[in-house]
């Protein structure tokens, strides 16, 4: 008897959850626009797929409400605590592997093969990576909401831009300058923002990096607009070009001369930042000035009445995240050679912001291993050529990225509502580590 | 006659178009425990906030051990020698019990940073026992002890505390009045102390204020305000 209304009841919501599926899936699959022989835009009408999609949640919602019945409600699972061991070697280890990564690449597949794991997979994540962790000082310690980060990426892309191809100065001159005007920036944005908090503080951060973009697009004389800026020079070996010619890098130390050694070159380059992003990060956090970021993150008016200075404390966290911004931002400029506002876009923001909360706020390696899953992500949909040959060869399996992500952040927020590593490691210890985690602080506490 | 440490004249402040202050005038002295009692909405934390900066005094003058401090910049204050154990406690709660005693002690920029520890250690042993363990993990007794062990750390000659013993069992609140009597007879530390728990402030203060509606209708010795049947009547009864 029991049984059957459970499965009664299983199906009604088995029902309701593929009426669910089949609304979200009608604009999306039912209707399609495509473009015909006159470039007129026609539509095209899919339902087979929306009804596929919704058998497909109608049963897959059934399967998992039938079988969760045998099951007890679970215990609250503790959060698994890396072996010490472990803890202590996994950083180094990672560290080394990534140095290896693209001569192992190249010994194993040629400079032709490796160029795209190098290239797509290497420098594309760990440009993330690196802006993932600046941002993670503003988001992740200090607590400030900020959705238009990408303004300070561009500023730094620009820098270097503007810098070299107007007053021939180089990368390596360029760099810190990028970082200093990033930061300057980010104390210029902290100023107005510094009583804000939360939602009205996310909504004037998103409204500087719209304003940003704008000025890009639109100040045509600086910028040259939309067009951008192109032939920016290429990155050097501490001055060597990578070209072909004699006093070229390869000729110098008497390689012959490949494409690849430059792509290599800036693997290692955003390597070394990103790394120095990670050590500063780590150093600031035991010093007062991290101290108080996460301080202040936790409760403002416990810091003012402790005497610390909150002003100071916002300014130096959006500084400090802006200077990093900037150098990826160089990093851009120099791997890329052209730069132009369709690389600033919100959806940038967006894309970092998400590493940072998929990662867990606070977290290194979290938001580390959230890049790989983000970037790495969307480049091994690139790969799934063989979708093709079910779905048609109008297929494009990139094209359902954001859906798969916005799927990946529902899953996420019901199994793991703080990020992939929400345990929090305190900066001191008078004995020996423990690590404390977040699902012994309540939600809306930490 | 010495200065008063704190003294407070003729402050207003007001929440937007809400008057909440209305003219207080209060003093504590080198080596007191003053408190401040009152119905919830009396104008109690709005006081010690104030003193703070927050909200900031309208009219008014606030001065600390001689020196004006009304409307300074909180840090500022901070560290003239001046800590606040905020209301609700206020504890860091994703950060250690020893992360938060540093945040207390960044004002005095650890220069005492260990002796402090020990001290503390010595004052309130439960929170050695815990001190890897998250803030928020504590019980509200121990989140209480370490809100006041973390004022204490920027070695203030004034400490402030609002609503120590709220939410608190009785027990555990006899036992952090107890320490705050120890703190004041033993180092000679000055306490302003806001509470709504009339019975307990008053028997632990010196001198205590009673505030209704934003402004001060008594004060006079702990003794004499227990005694007054005025204060009995509103306060004390069924408080036992």
């Amino acid at each position: 008897m029991r049984a059957q209304t459970s499965i009664l009841s299983a199906l009604r919501e088995s029902a309701f959850a593929s009426l669910v599926a089949a609304g979200l899936a009608f604009p999306i699959l039912a209707l399609g626009t495509e473009m015909d022989q006159s470039n007129r835009l026609v539509l095209e009408q899919r339902w087979s797929w929306m009804l596929i999609a919704a058998g497909l949640v109608f049963v897959g919602r059934f399967l998992v409400l039938i079988l969760a019945q045998g099951r007890v409600a679970a215990a609250p699972v503790p959060a698994r605590i890396w072996p010490p061991f472990v803890a202590r070697v996994l950083p180094s280890a990672g560290v080394v592997a990534l140095f290896l990564f693209p001569l192992v690449m190249l010994f194993w597949l040629g400079p032709q093969g490796s160029l795209k794991w190098i290239n797509n997979y290497g420098v594309q994540i760990l440009i993330y990576v690196m802006l993932g962790w600046g941002l993670n000082i503003v988001v992740g310690l200090a607590g400030l909401l900020d959705l238009g980060y990408v303004a300070f990426y561009a500023v730094g892309a620009y820098s270097y831009a503007l810098l070299s191809t107007q007053f021939g100065l180089s990368f390596w001159i360029c760099l810190p300058l990028a970082g200093l005007f990033a930061a300057a920036w980010g104390a210029m944005l902290g100023f107005p923002v510094l009583r804000l908090r939360g939602d009205y503080l996310a909504i004037v951060t998103l409204a500087f990096g719209e304003i940003v973009s704008a000025v890009l697009t639109n100040w045509t004389d600086f910028s040259n607009g939309k067009a951008g800026i192109m032939s920016i020079p290429r990155v050097t070996f501490f001055g060597l070009p990578f070209t072909a010619s004699e006093n070229g890098f390869a000729a110098t130390f008497g390689l012959e001369f490949q494409a690849i050694h430059r792509t290599i070159f800036l693997f290692y380059l955003i390597l070394v930042l990103a790394l120095i992003t990670h050590v500063v990060t780590l150093r600031l956090r035991r010093l007062p000035v991290g101290r108080a970021w996460e301080a202040l993150r936790e409760d403002e008016i416990a810091c003012r009445s402790l005497g610390i200075n909150t002003v100071n404390t916002k300014l130096t966290a959006f500084a400090l995240g802006a200077m990093f911004a900037g150098f990826a931002g160089s990093f851009f400029a120099v791997r890329q050679g052209f730069v132009n506002p369709d690389s600033f876009t919100f959806m940038e923001s967006a894309t970092i912001l998400a590493i940072v909360v998929l990662g867990g706020m606070g977290s290194q390696l979290g938001v580390a291993l959230a890049a790989v899953v983000m970037v790495g992500g969307t480049e091994v949909l690139r790969e799934l050529t063989f979708l093709k040959e079910i779905f048609g060869s109008s297929f494009d399996p990139s094209l359902y990225r954001m859906l798969l992500f916005g799927l990946a952040m529902v899953l996420m927020m019901i199994w793991r509502p703080r990020g992939l590593i929400s345990s929090r490691e305190p900066s001191v210890f008078l004995a020996q580590r423990k690590n404390v985690s977040g699902t012994h602080v309540q939600e809306g506490h930490g | 006659m010495t200065t008063p440490l704190l003294s407070i004249q003729k402050l207003e402040a007001a929440y937007g178009q809400i008057i909440a202050l209305k003219g207080i005038d209060l003093d504590v002295m080198p080596g007191e425990i003053v408190t401040v009692i009152g119905a919830n909405g009396a104008g109690k934390s709005t006081t010690m906030m104030s003193v703070f900066g927050r909200p900031p005094a309208r009219s008014g003058k606030i001065f600390f051990d001689g020196q004006e401090i009304t409307n300074k910049p909180a840090h500022e204050i901070a560290r003239l020698g001046l800590a606040q154990s905020p209301e609700g406690r206020r504890i860091f709660p994703r950060m250690s019990v020893l992360e938060n005693l540093q945040m207390g002690a960044a004002v005095d920029d650890f220069r005492h940073f260990q002796a402090d520890l020990e001290r503390m250690f010595d004052i309130f042993p439960r929170l050695k026992e815990r001190i890897d363990q998250r803030g928020g993990t504590l019980s509200g007794g121990e989140q209480q002890m370490l809100a006041i062990a973390r004022a204490l750390m920027s070695r203030p000659r004034l400490l402030m505390l609002d609503e120590p013993s709220l939410g608190l069992a009785p027990l555990v609140v006899k036992q952090i009045f107890e320490v705050i009597r120890e703190l004041n007879r033993n180092d000679g530390l000055t306490v302003f102390l806001v509470e709504q728990n009339a019975f307990h402030a008053l028997k632990l203060a010196h001198r205590g204020y009673v505030m209704v509606n934003g402004a001060i209708t008594l004060s006079g010795t702990g003794r004499e305000l227990l005694d007054n049947p005025q204060v009995r009547a509103a306060y004390l009864e069924g408080a036992h």
